[in-house]
């Protein structure tokens, strides 16, 4: 029985297949079900107490500071968002229809390059950039468009969300190229054959089929950049930390695992929840409009 | 041609940062910060000797070779399962594998290290790191391994049993060759990044700290930041000279298995 | 005549799918055998299933008298030329060749590179033996195929589609070659092909498929004079149909076909349960003609007018309507010197004659 489901084609793919989902199914499923449950018992100091009580999520519901954080989680990691893939659009529209096809790895591969050199070191290099002292202020000064430094853009949330969208440009910029690379140029020669302007034939062309591209890069960049607590560390200051940050800190510093468990819960299931609303929109948008 | 220039100014923009590295490295200053003040090469020797550190890289080192090897073979089974093979659930599953991609580090982090510490009651080392990283690297090893496998026409391991051969002497004659290239570069990539992740580390290592931790850990002293521009300057050399081969190796496979270049990594 | 692959009730599902249905079938020794039928028929996994890429639902398969059904493929005597060829890219020429004889310890290396120059000779590309495989072109790859399934001796050869990848004129070329080869080295070929007139210049016996099941099983002369069935009749060239009524079935068939009228047919022209009632007459439309002005023939005539006019060249099509027939019949006539091309509404005359009348099913 198993040698014959074994040699079926089914057998064999899932056979083959078995390695890295079983280890996903470890290190990952079990973990994520490991921490929800956790996020129902409560720690004081070393000691776990393991009676379900849903006081973490009630001192979430209640404390101002945790929801007013998440708030500005979902607000900066939705800025950024927005902000990368509307400056990632363009350069991918560049790089699938005006570059030529040999030129593209080439271009592909520089775009990339950036995004694989040491992300604290980048994320650093923004606070010399963007300092009292940094080099948009000193060339701004020589140049003597100001007399006084400019402090609107360190240490706050303006800070945090150009680092973070530089972080995460590949991420928006790869999808959109694919989605775009996929389309049929004959489409568009037919849509302007049919009367369609230039600009008509890429909002009613162009855009639609590039949608799935554009998806898949809000959901790579929008769902991580809720996880990151280096960049706000780094360049937030005081007003500019995020939910990440009262994790990692409920984890490493305060010895209350089970709390930070809960809003790392919390935090996935907002995230998560935006993101489905996002894709049915926009599935319902695609659908209405053929 | 607006759009050209749009997208050069946006290279620069990705650029930027990068650039001041080697900028800062070679300034010799101890505040990172205009106007420069005279060349020097000192950070880089205070690297040379600096005991702790190459004690984090020795261990980011191996932490990174063997997460590249097991995500690499893990993404093997998954490209080729994807590629080749129809079986029952395959989207939901190939899914499933991939989530690692969008799911934010610092949920791996925590939950890992709640299973680990609180659940397992075992101890913090290099392996947590390493069981983290091959997590987070497969996804990527498998968009690499998926482009070299798709291409691969499924009638030649057929051909290769149907002259003789088993089914695992076909997978060693004919794909494995085709795909070594994509093989090579999945696990430059992978070692790129398990090189450089900091915020799982961050979480999940013991006594002896990764070379990313212990680069957090001078940031908060400025006086060690020239060594982190030194240092950053090497890493940076490092990356894109491994890049490079990937991209290189990307590119042969793919003039061996005769088809033509469609786009980059991922 | 010896039976080399008999196949018993062959069955195979996919799910919900049944891909083959009930599949009986004797392929002979040193037999060109070929699969026909349009895509998605099952005729390209029938071809997979005795080459062992495909196991049976239900069913035997025996190849020189041997139940193949826990023989995996590597160890068949049969090798395959694949629609997409699967040259190893890695691999030069010669290396393609010899692929298959790794195995064969018993042979020392100069005569290895002695079977490969042979094979590569055979098909046509002597002294291509150090090309890399990559940059050969589709006739070459064919050729390298070839050579690398038939050195080694396999006692059938199964040749997935193996034209449908080349032009026109290659493939004519093509299948002149493959006919002489098989000839020359006595192999069973099978052949799978959708392409009803590859089948029928190149095979000894064809069997033509529709969805999982054998329509029809016969050489290619009995398949286009007499298809027993309006499937087949409209898969191979072109057939005009008729509705017919069989009137009484004694030794000859006395049935009335629409617009021609009541007529004896001879039972060959039948199905075998042929039995009085409502049927379909076929005619080819080259064995009808039209009179032509200054001609005279001693067949039967009936009044027709153009409908439509399609002009090949060396042929013309006419469409022309009939009293009495609900189809214009299609008319293959050769355009020979003085002979013009009607125009659409020319009243004309055509012939026809009984004895190419088929009944089907």
């Amino acid at each position: 029985m198993l040698s014959k489901f074994l040699s079926s084609e089914n057998g064999r793919g899932l056979l083959m297949v078995s390695p890295p989902f079983l280890y996903a199914l470890l290190l990952m499923a079990f973990p994520l079900i490991a921490i929800f449950l956790f996020s129902f018992w409560t720690q004081d100091f070393m000691t776990l107490d393991t009676t379900f009580t849903l006081n973490n999520y009630r001192e979430i519901a209640e404390k101002p500071i945790y929801g007013a954080l998440l708030q500005r989680s979902l607000f900066v990691s939705a800025s950024v968002t927005a902000v990368t893939v509307l400056l990632a659009f363009p350069v991918a529209y560049f790089l699938s229809f005006h570059v030529r096809p040999d030129r593209k790895s080439l271009w592909l591969f520089l775009i990339t390059i950036p995004f694989w050199t040491s992300y604290l070191i980048r994320v650093f290099l923004w606070k010399v950039i963007l300092g009292y002292n940094g080099v948009i202020n000193t060339g701004l000064i020589n140049v003597g468009l100001i007399d006084e430094p400019l402090t609107f853009i360190l240490y706050n949330v303006n800070a945090v969300i150009i680092t973070l969208a530089h972080a995460f440009a590949p991420f928006a910029i790869l999808p959109i190229f694919v989605a775009l690379e996929k389309i049929d140029r004959s489409l568009l020669e037919a849509s302007q054959d049919l009367g369609e302007s230039k600009f008509m034939t890429f909002m009613r062309i162009t855009l639609p089929l590039a949608m799935p591209g554009v998806v898949g890069a809000v959901l790579i960049v929008f769902i991580p950049t809720i996880g990151d607590y280096v960049t706000p560390e780094l360049m937030g200051g005081a007003g500019g930390k995020l939910i990440a940050n009262m994790i990692q800190t409920q984890f490493l510093a305060l010895n209350n695992a089970p709390l930070g468990a809960a809003l790392a819960i919390v935090a996935m299931l907002c995230v998560t929840a935006i993101s489905l609303t996002f894709v049915l929109i926009n599935r319902r948008w695609l659908k209405g409009r053929s | 041609m607006s759009l050209r220039i749009y997208a050069i100014a946006y290279l620069i923009f990705l650029y930027a940062p990068i650039v001041l590295l080697p900028i800062f490295a070679f300034n010799d200053a101890t505040i990172i910060a205009f106007p420069l003040s005279g060349f020097t090469t000192d950070w880089f020797t205070e690297l040379a000797s600096n005991k702790s550190l190459h004690a984090a890289v020795k261990n980011s080192l191996f932490i990174a070779l063997v997460s590249a090897v097991t995500s690499t073979i893990l993404g093997v089974c998954a490209a080729r399962a994807g590629a080749m093979h129809r079986f029952r659930f395959k989207a939901g599953i190939m899914g499933f594998i991939m989530l690692p991609l969008v799911l934010p580090e610092i949920i791996v982090a925590v939950s890992l290290l709640v299973v680990v510490v609180q659940i397992l009651d075992l101890g913090l080392s290099n392996w947590t790191i390493i069981a983290a990283h091959v997590l987070i690297c497969t996804p990527f090893c498998i968009a690499i391994l998926n482009g070299a496998f798709q291409n691969l026409d499924p009638a030649m391991e057929e051909a290769a049993m149907d002259l003789g051969e088993s089914r695992f002497s076909a997978f060693r004659l004919v794909t494995l060759p085709l795909v070594m290239p994509g093989i090579i570069s999945s696990m430059l990539i992978a070692f790129t990044i398990s090189l450089d992740e900091f915020i799982i580390a961050f979480f999940l290592s013991g006594s002896s700290p990764t070379m990313p931790v212990y680069i957090w850990g001078l940031l908060r002293f400025p006086a060690s930041l020239p060594v982190v521009m030194a240092l950053g300057t090497i890493l940076v050399a490092l990356s894109i000279v491994l890049l490079t081969i990937a991209e290189l190796l990307r590119r042969r496979g793919l003039a061996r298995a005769g088809v033509k270049d469609e786009g980059g990594f991922l | 005549m010896t039976a080399l692959i008999t196949l018993t009730g062959v069955n195979k599902y996919y799910a919900d799918y049944h891909a083959l249905r009930d599949i009986n079938l004797t392929i002979n020794t040193g037999e060109f055998f070929s699969l026909l039928g349009p895509s998605g028929c099952g005729k390209t996994t029938l071809l997979r299933t005795i080459a062992g890429f495909e196991s049976v639902s239900d069913g035997v398969v025996m190849i020189g008298g041997k139940d193949m059904a826990d023989v995996p493929a590597n160890l068949r005597p049969t090798n395959m030329v694949f629609q997409s060829y699967a040259i190893f890219p890695h691999l030069t020429v010669a290396e393609n060749v010899a692929f298959g004889l790794r195995k064969s310890e018993d042979l020392d290396k100069p005569t290895k590179a002695k079977m490969v120059e042979e094979a590569l000779t055979m098909v046509g590309l002597a002294g291509y033996g150090n090309r890399a495989a990559h940059a050969l072109s589709g006739g070459q790859r064919q050729r390298v195929a070839l050579a690398r399934a038939l050195i080694l001796k396999p006692k059938v050869l199964l040749l997935d589609e193996p034209l449908s990848a080349l032009d026109k004129k290659m493939r004519e070329q093509m299948q002149v070659e493959l006919i002489r080869l098989q000839r020359q080295v006595g192999i069973t070929f099978i052949l799978v092909t959708h392409d009803q007139e590859e089948a029928l210049v190149m095979s000894d016996r064809i069997a033509v498929m529709f969805e999982g099941e054998i329509g029809q099983l016969a050489d290619p002369e009995t398949l286009y004079r007499r298809p027993n069935s309006r499937r087949v009749a409209s898969f191979i060239g072109k057939m005009n149909f008729l509705d017919a009524e069989v009137k009484a079935v004694v030794e000859e068939i006395d049935v009335t076909v629409q617009g021609l009228g009541r007529l004896k047919i001879s039972a060959e022209q039948a199905p075998e349960e042929v039995s009085v009632g409502p049927a379909v007459a076929g005619i080819r439309p080259e064995t009808l003609g039209i009179l032509f002005e200054g001609e005279t023939t001693d067949r039967k005539l009936v009044d027709g007018v153009v409908d439509e006019v399609v002009y090949y060249g060396d042929m013309t099509y006419y469409d022309v309507r009939v009293d009495g027939v609900a189809q214009p019949l299609n008319i293959a006539m050769k355009n020979l010197i003085g002979r013009p091309v009607l125009d659409v509404g020319a009243k004309t005359r055509v012939i026809w004659d009984e004895r190419s009348l088929v009944l089907l099913k």
